[in-house]
């Protein structure tokens, strides 16, 4: 300790302070904020931003949701589905609804970034609920890529096709592409069960699991199609409807250009 | 035999032609193509979807041949390590694994395969077209009955080779085609679970089924694939071609260009035009992209799941039934002896019941059609769709029962792309499945008729030239150009048969086959459209001429 206090007045006394302290705030926030992972921005909104939330809900939602938002014959309570809901719904143009019908279509994003920061504050003070995720389980370079896909097979393809290019349910609902869905969309999507998709929970997915889907997505959107172009990535169908427009169409110009000289 | 031994015998000159005298007196070449150079091969568009379907099969030939070399059908387990990264460390079998090299390690591999798939989809459509094309010309008739059997039989045989191929990559799009399979085996009664153990060895799927697959794949099916085509060419040049029929054509002669040179140079040239287009298309666009399916496992079945196209249709015949209507289920339990067996008619019905309907009209269609003419004359001019309103209305109407199921294969898709209710997909659907062929069949009947009118029309008073001409009274012609003798003839020159009447036998009564007969000829040929006879044209052509000639004039003086 003697040693300490006699360089207490060294000239770079301050510079391995403002270190250490530095060193401690980051240490502790990387530890707050792995274990409290999705939570992680719950806590970061402040009174203001719920108050001007608030101002915006009853302003462009509560017409459906009802004033407090406890929903109303025409839409559901958002009191308990948390701030990714918000994010989500609203950040991919979902929500406010373009029009009735069998699911929200997706559409031009109607807020900036910051209002839609401040609604989905104001839901999440209304009772807990998935939070918006944290930028660090969103990476896909922190993915496995192949553990992602076999997931990806098995708990999403059935809907979203195996390539992520969409696909039919029933009564006029669909799985959409989830080509160009940004990793925290996919992510708040995951956890909140939007529209008809289920909810899968950290307890079904772990949010480690959620990360390795998001790396293969992005692995496969970003590397292409392999072959040549996809076709829409359709399956046989796109393939046969193909060979008999295009191919046999090519074919039959080429008979017909063979013939024409004759007889 | 004495004027063979006072000529020269042949003796060639030059060291080429002692090379080929050499050969040829030991093959016999020269008279081969003397033979066979000679056949004249009358042209037409639709006359080379045969040619394509030769010149595919070919093609698969070749590519599948490189297949063969990397490919290993086994079902063992193993860790793939290969190049593609989304897969690296999954579990899978071996052959999916080597499917996977092919595409990714192998050079060269990713273009033959899709070289090889996108042929295939070409091969059985060109079959089929030249199928529909054979059945709306009537070159089916005598004596070309059991050549049309022998395409009937390549046809399936075709839908066998895509099938097992189809399957061997062991991805999960496939794997989900061979359980559609094995839930259909397993739906027919009591034999049902025995054929199923029968194909898989065991519970599906087992370690075995694709390895038979394989051998099925590259061995059995194009064997006999291979010996019908010779079967079926052999017929054709013992039939000679059948031609359209036009002047000078007649059904004792062809009319069009020998095989040597020119046609042989042109179906030459036609291969490489072919396998050109498909190398540009397998280059540019990619088909059935295993790696996005991953390895077959039977818990996961992906959306957008569907067969090649050729089996699209009993696909979506499976999509079309319903499982039940109202409590109604379809499923009958039937008590035999050792214990109950179920029969689930909403599996069977769909799965075999169309393709029965088809393959069975298909096969037996000349002897239906020779019973219903009474027909037994041999047919080498082909007749004009128009000219066989019943004939091409049954056509039309199994080409809308078919496309109708195809489509209902596609029904997903559909609802997705257009917005619609994937539940209304289905119901329009199944309405039309059954009176789509109907409507078909009425409408393309009545068209068929219009166009003989037309032809009439064309034939007795002229093309419509669109000029209208004001007479000096104030009246209004329209000019119309009559056609060249050409024309004429081809317009003209075709039969249109009577319906026929039961006519009581020998014991003075009419059999009962016989009323049904009569009943059916009366369906067949009651509507029909008179071909314009030799008075009739006279007759009209006087009218026109002067009717014509004195238009002229008028016009002329009232220009003054």
């Amino acid at each position: 300790m003697k040693a300490l206090s006699q360089r207490r007045r060294h000239p770079l006394a301050a510079v391995v302070l403002l270190l250490m302290a530095l060193l401690a705030t980051g240490g502790i926030y990387a530890a707050a904020s792995t274990a409290n992972e999705a939570q992680a921005q719950t806590t970061a909104f402040t009174a203001d931003d719920v108050d001007e939330g608030s101002k915006l809900f009853a302003a462009n939602c509560a017409s459906c949701h009802g004033m407090g938002a406890t929903g109303s014959d025409a839409a559901p309570s958002l009191v308990g589905v948390g701030a990714a809901s918000v994010d989500f719904q609203v950040g991919t143009g979902r929500m406010p609804m373009q029009m009735d019908g069998p699911q929200a279509q997706v559409k031009p994003v109607q807020f900036d970034d910051e209002e839609i920061r401040q609604m989905a504050a104001y839901v999440a003070s209304l009772g807990a609920g998935p939070a918006i995720p944290s930028d660090e389980i969103l990476d896909p370079a922190e993915g496995d890529t192949s553990a992602g896909g076999e997931l990806f097979r098995v708990n999403c393809a059935m809907c979203h096709n195996a390539a992520a290019a969409g696909g039919a349910l029933t009564r006029g609902k669909y799985a959409p592409s989830l080509e160009g869905t940004s990793e925290k969309h996919i992510y708040e999507a995951m956890v909140t069960g939007p529209q008809n998709m289920p909810v899968f929970s950290d307890a079904n997915i772990t949010p480690e699991d959620k990360q390795d889907i998001i790396a293969f997505l992005k692995t496969i959107e970003e590397q292409g199609s392999p072959g040549g172009a996809d076709l829409g990535s359709l399956g046989p169908v796109s393939e046969g409807l193909f060979i008999w427009v295009a191919g046999l169409g090519v074919i039959i110009a080429f008979t017909v250009w063979l013939t024409s000289r004759s007889s | 035999m004495s004027s063979s031994t006072a000529t020269q015998p042949y003796v060639p000159k030059t060291r080429v032609g002692k090379v080929t005298d050499y050969v040829d007196s030991r093959v016999g070449g020269s008279t081969i193509v003397k033979e066979f150079g000679r056949k004249i091969f009358p042209d037409h568009w639709t006359f080379m979807f045969g040619e394509v379907a030769l010149y595919t099969f070919v093609i698969l030939l070749l590519s599948g041949t490189f297949l063969t070399f990397f490919y290993d059908p086994s079902m063992a387990e193993t860790t793939y390590e290969g190049s593609y990264l989304p897969l690296r460390g999954v579990e899978m079998s071996v052959a999916y694994a080597s499917s996977l090299d092919i595409s990714f390690d192998i050079r060269g591999g990713l273009f033959m395969r899709q070289v090889h798939h996108w042929s295939a989809l070409l091969f059985v459509a060109a079959v089929a077209v030249h199928m529909l094309r054979v059945f709306f010309t009537g070159a089916f008739r005598k004596p070309r009955e059991f050549n049309w059997v022998i395409g009937c039989t390549l046809l399936i045989l075709s839908l066998a080779a895509g099938f097992t191929g189809y399957s061997l990559p062991d991805d999960l799009l496939s794997g989900n085609g061979l359980r559609i399979i094995d839930g259909v085996m397993k739906a027919i009664p009591v034999v049902g679970t025995y054929l199923s153990f029968f194909l898989f060895g065991g519970e599906f799927p087992g370690t075995a089924i694709i390895g038979r697959l394989y051998v099925l794949h590259i061995l059995l099916v194009p064997a006999v694939i291979l010996l019908m085509i010779g079967l079926h060419l052999f017929l054709v040049v013992l039939h000679k071609h059948s031609q359209f029929p036009g002047p000078g054509r007649t059904n004792t002669n062809v009319v069009g260009y020998p095989v040597g040179p020119v046609y042989a140079a042109k179906a030459g040239g036609f291969f490489f035009i072919v396998f050109g287009i498909l190398a540009a298309i397998a280059a540019a666009f990619t088909i059935n992209p295993i790696w996005n399916y991953g390895p077959y496992d039977p818990s996961p079945v992906s959306a957008g799941t569907q067969p090649d196209w050729y089996i699209g249709w009993v696909d979506g015949a499976l999509r079309l039934m319903p499982g039940t209507i109202g409590n109604f289920d379809f499923e009958f339990m039937i008590p035999f002896p050792w214990g109950t067996n179920a029969l689930p008619l909403n599996v069977l019905i769909p799965a075999l019941v169309p393709a029965i309907i088809l393959f069975t009209l298909m096969f037996a269609w000349p002897w239906i059609e020779a019973w219903v003419t009474k027909d037994t004359r041999e047919h080498h001019l082909l007749n004009r769709p128009r000219n066989a309103p019943t004939r091409t209305a049954i056509g039309v109407a199994g080409v809308t029962f078919y496309c109708v199921m195809w489509a209902a294969a596609s029904s997903d898709l559909i609802a997705t792309h257009f917005m619609v209710s994937l539940n209304d997909v289905t119901y329009w659907l199944r309405v039309l499945v059954i009176l789509g062929p109907i409507l078909a069949f009425m409408v393309s009947r009545r068209i068929s008729l219009a166009l003989q009118r037309k032809d009439r029309e064309v034939a007795l008073h002229g093309r419509e030239t669109g000029r209208i001409v004001r007479l000096p009274h104030g009246e209004f012609i329209e000019v119309h150009e009559p056609v060249d003798d050409y024309k004429l003839y081809t317009l003209t020159s075709f039969e249109s048969p009577l319906p026929e009447l039961p006519t009581p036998g020998r014991n003075g009564k009419v059999s009962r086959l016989d009323k049904v007969h009569g009943r059916v000829s009366r369906f067949f040929f009651e509507d029909r459209v008179a071909p314009v006879t030799p008075k009739e044209l006279a007759a009209s052509h006087g009218d026109h001429h002067e009717e014509v000639a004195g238009a002229k004039d008028r016009e002329a003086i009232s220009s003054r």
